[in-house]
């Protein structure tokens, strides 16, 4: 680890001698550290990367980060990054890889995931957005409606799931496509959330073309796709070691410390096992960090976000409580359409709602306790009703 | 204090080694074969034929009375991590073991104070115990209540509910005229009463001590003022974190246990561990040993490192405690008639993880000193 680390920190400095980030603007600095293969280091040499450990980013990030240099505004493509770029990279063809992995990561293009339907969330197996090839231009015509978007609004493509073949079922009949979102017959309508905001949207699908060599994968292989980008976001855990109450914690330790009248004995001993809580779960997610980095995944990683979406909101809830009539307060119900996600930012009472999603979001706690006990425990699986019948023959 | 003077969280090593995975196996392996159920529960009946096997095999054949002695008194030499390993295998196993009250809490505190004969003797093989109230969780909590006291001539006192008894060496604290002081007793030695009491945990005994010694029987103090205090709360947080491995074992061994016994157990014609209602607890079981697990590792190498160990051993046993109380009771409870038993493996780490839970300080107990190391002070501080 450590012989990649000097050498790593040898490319940054180099990196640093001919870009000064003092002088150099912004995108011509992203672009010579994506050539330099210091994008993400875990992808191969030619995309951005140098195939080594992907733990050692945060090295990277780290030392840029130090020098001043600017960085590409991660938390403005998560989607892109967190779930586009594992899935293309792991199931594109090579010209796949270069047409959309650069622009990705540079922040030129910015992703968003077509998955959920009015009809299909956690079933995500069962959507009915239909997809049909174009015998005469090899394009794909797609047709349908999603539903709870985050970012479509500024999205230029999107990862795609939709229907190829009604008379298989569900899981067999699904294509994995990456669509761009500045095509006719995309609509994107902002969907109002409990927060005000809206930060996600309903996206409105009519007769949009899709050429022939955007689908990825195989025809058919969708769900297995779909798996992986499932799998990547489930596991997307930051690079680096956090520091102790980092994120809600943190913010209700503040409020704590500020507010003494606030203070009651009960209050306090939900703050101290909070508090404790917070802390197991920063202490296991740098285990699950270090094990990575070794290359062996502990099993602790399946069930963080589950931990992750209790806490946020037990704490906020806690904030809430604790800030009395000041937390009646909100700070603003006006319909905005955000440009990337802030959980920790504004004030409780936003915190407060908006951690609602972080059970709902990315796999419901529910169905990742089911995810648990049947891959990691090895308990029998729910009964199955649809697993033969043909899509199309499936009571919606 | 604000968010500026938390004391900061060093970054860890909290993967295992080869030596540690070596070490773990081996314990494995000693105690699985001399720790069957059936000589467990038959503790709570006064019969033991377990005990002393047990830690003849841990102590003898493995050296593990030694692991904490340095090498220049005969010991092994080794640390708070490997020490982690141990402690997690003997509560998978609930051990009948005086490994934490001697190997861990006794010789830490003896090597603290430079007790190098007394130290010779725990390697090879001799057990001691530290003479203070099971829930002591520290040197200001035991002088607070200290019952033993040096005067005319004599050391007399009582102390109930010791755990690491019997013991060829008793540690006595005592508050001397002039401050803390710590004697060496001999077990053995006239005008000392141990009265085994029945124990909760009948895997972990129980004894009330009554003092009548001479003093010049007892010799003169090992240590006498601050040096006792601070080193009875070094050896305190160094067995108060290493207890947190023992719970992060027991309540693996919950989990995969009832596992297991789900994966087979049939009703309504369905493998049990299919519904739904129990595969989500065990999830959620699943996600705190797991945290469990993380968190004694990061207790054991603060330990090792000298480094923030007030704050992860807080945290530890705080954490570690519910967790384990909580993975037994949930096994008990899934295991449904067969784990009311007495049979049953089960109830026996019921026992242990509630007796854990009160041992070197409750769960509050600990929080409460993390409201002042982190500053979360309560309402009274205004
Ligand atoms: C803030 C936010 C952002 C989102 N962003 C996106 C996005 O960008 N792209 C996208 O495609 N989707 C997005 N989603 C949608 C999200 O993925 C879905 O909401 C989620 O998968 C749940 O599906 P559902 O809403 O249809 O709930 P349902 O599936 O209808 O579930 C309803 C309830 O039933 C429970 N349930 C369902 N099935 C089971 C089962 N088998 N066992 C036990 N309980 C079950 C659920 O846990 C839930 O409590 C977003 C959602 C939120 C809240």
């Amino acid at each position: 680890m450590s012989e990649h680390r000097s050498d790593l920190e040898q490319r940054v400095t180099a990196l640093l001698e001919a870009h000064d980030p003092a002088t150099t603007g912004r995108a011509a600095f992203l672009r010579a550290r994506w050539d330099a293969g210091l994008a993400w280091v875990h992808f191969p040499v030619g995309l951005g990367g140098l195939g080594l450990p992907r733990d050692l980013q945060a090295y990277v990030d780290d030392l840029l980060a130090a020098a001043g240099a600017p960085d590409n505004a991660p938390e403005r493509n998560g989607i892109g990054l967190g779930m586009a770029a594992p899935t293309i990279l792991a199931h594109g063809t090579p010209e796949q890889h270069e047409r959309f992995l650069r622009p990705l990561w540079l922040g030129e293009e910015i992703w968003c995931q077509l998955f959920s339907e009015p009809g299909a969330g956690s079933d995500l197996a069962a959507v009915a957005t239909r997809a049909v090839p174009d015998e005469a231009t090899g394009e794909w015509v797609v047709n349908g409606q999603k539903v709870w978007t985050s970012s479509a609004h500024l999205a230029d493509f999107a990862i795609l799931v939709a229907r190829t073949d009604p008379d298989v079922p569900k899981h067999g009949g699904l294509s994995y496509f990456l669509l761009g979102m500045r095509e006719p017959g995309v609509e994107v309508r902002p969907l109002r959330q409990l927060t005000g905001e809206a930060e996600f949207n309903e996206v409105f699908l009519t007769d949009v073309r899709v050429p022939g060599d955007q689908l990825l994968g195989s025809v058919g292989e969708g769900w297995r796709i779909a798996n992986t980008t499932l799998n990547s976001e489930r596991v997307s855990i930051g690079g680096q070691a956090v520091p102790r109450e980092a994120g809600m914690v943190g913010k209700v330790a503040e409020t704590w410390r500020t507010h003494p009248g606030r203070r009651t004995h009960g209050t306090h001993q939900r703050l101290l096992d909070l508090w404790v809580q917070a802390e197991a779960a920063r202490i296991t997610g740098s285990r699950v960090r270090q094990q990575l980095a070794v290359g062996a995944p502990g099993p602790e990683g399946s069930a963080t976000k589950l931990v992750f979406a209790r806490l946020a909101q037990q704490l906020s809830a806690l904030e809430v409580e604790l800030l009395g009539e000041d937390g009646l307060r909100y700070d603003d119900w006006a319909l905005t359409r955000p440009d990337k996600v802030d959980f920790t930012g504004r004030d409780a009472g936003y915190r407060y709602l908006r951690a609602k999603g972080n059970s709902i979001e990315g796999g419901t706690s529910e169905i990742l306790r089911n995810i648990i006990a049947e891959r990691v425990l090895g308990l029998p699986g729910e009964p199955r009703v649809d697993k033969d019948v043909a899509w199309k023959d499936l009571p919606r | 204090m604000t968010a500026d003077t938390l004391p900061p969280a060093p970054d860890l090593d909290l993967l295992a080694t080869d030596v540690e995975t070596d070490l773990r196996r081996s314990v494995r392996a000693v105690l699985a074969k001399t720790c069957p159920t059936e000589a467990l529960t038959a503790l709570a009946d006064g019969t033991d034929e377990v005990s002393a096997a047990a830690w003849s095999a841990l102590a003898g054949d493995l050296g593990l009375a030694a692991l904490l002695v340095p090498e220049e008194h005969g010991g092994a030499g080794a640390g708070p991590r490997e020490a982690a390993v141990v402690a997690e295998e003997c509560g998978r196993a609930c051990a009948p073991v005086p490994f934490l009250t001697s190997a861990v809490l006794a010789t830490d505190l003896l090597g603290a104070l430079g007790a190098t004969e007394a130290l010779g003797r725990r390697a090879e093989g001799g057990t001691a115990a530290l003479v203070v109230p099971a829930a002591t969780r520290s040197a200001q909590g035991w002088s607070r209540g200290a019952a033993v006291s040096a005067t005319g001539g004599r050391l007399v006192g009582d102390v109930r509910g010791v755990v690491g008894l019997p013991a060829d060496l008793l540690l006595v604290p005592v508050a001397g005229p002039d401050g803390p002081a710590l004697h060496l007793v001999e077990a053995g030695a006239e005008g000392v009463t141990l009265t085994a009491v029945t124990s909760l945990d009948a895997t972990r005994p129980l004894t009330d001590v009554h003092l009548d010694v001479p003093l010049d029987g007892a010799g003169s103090p090992l240590a006498t003022g601050e040096k006792v205090t601070a080193a009875l709360d070094h050896a305190l947080a160094t067995a108060a974190g290493l207890l947190a491995a023992e719970q992060a074992g027991l309540a693996a061994w919950c989990l995969e246990q009832t596992v297991a016994h789900l994966s087979e157990r049939r009703q309504f014609g369905r493998v049990v561990g299919g519904f739904q209602a129990l595969k989500h607890r065990l999830a959620d079981l699943y996600a705190e040993v797991g945290q469990a697990s993380a968190v004694a590792a990061h207790a054991a190498a603060a330990l090792a490192e000298g480094t923030d160990v007030p704050v992860s051993v807080a945290v530890a046993q705080a954490f570690c405690s519910e967790v384990a109380v909580h993975a037994a009771e949930e096994a008990v409870q899934l295991h449904g008639g067969l784990g009311m038993t007495w049979e049953s493996p089960v109830h026996l780490r019921l026992k242990r993880a509630k007796a854990d839970h009160v041992l070197l300080g409750s769960p509050d107990a600990h929080r409460d000193a993390l409201a002042t190391l982190v500053g979360l002070p309560g309402p009274e501080a205004g």
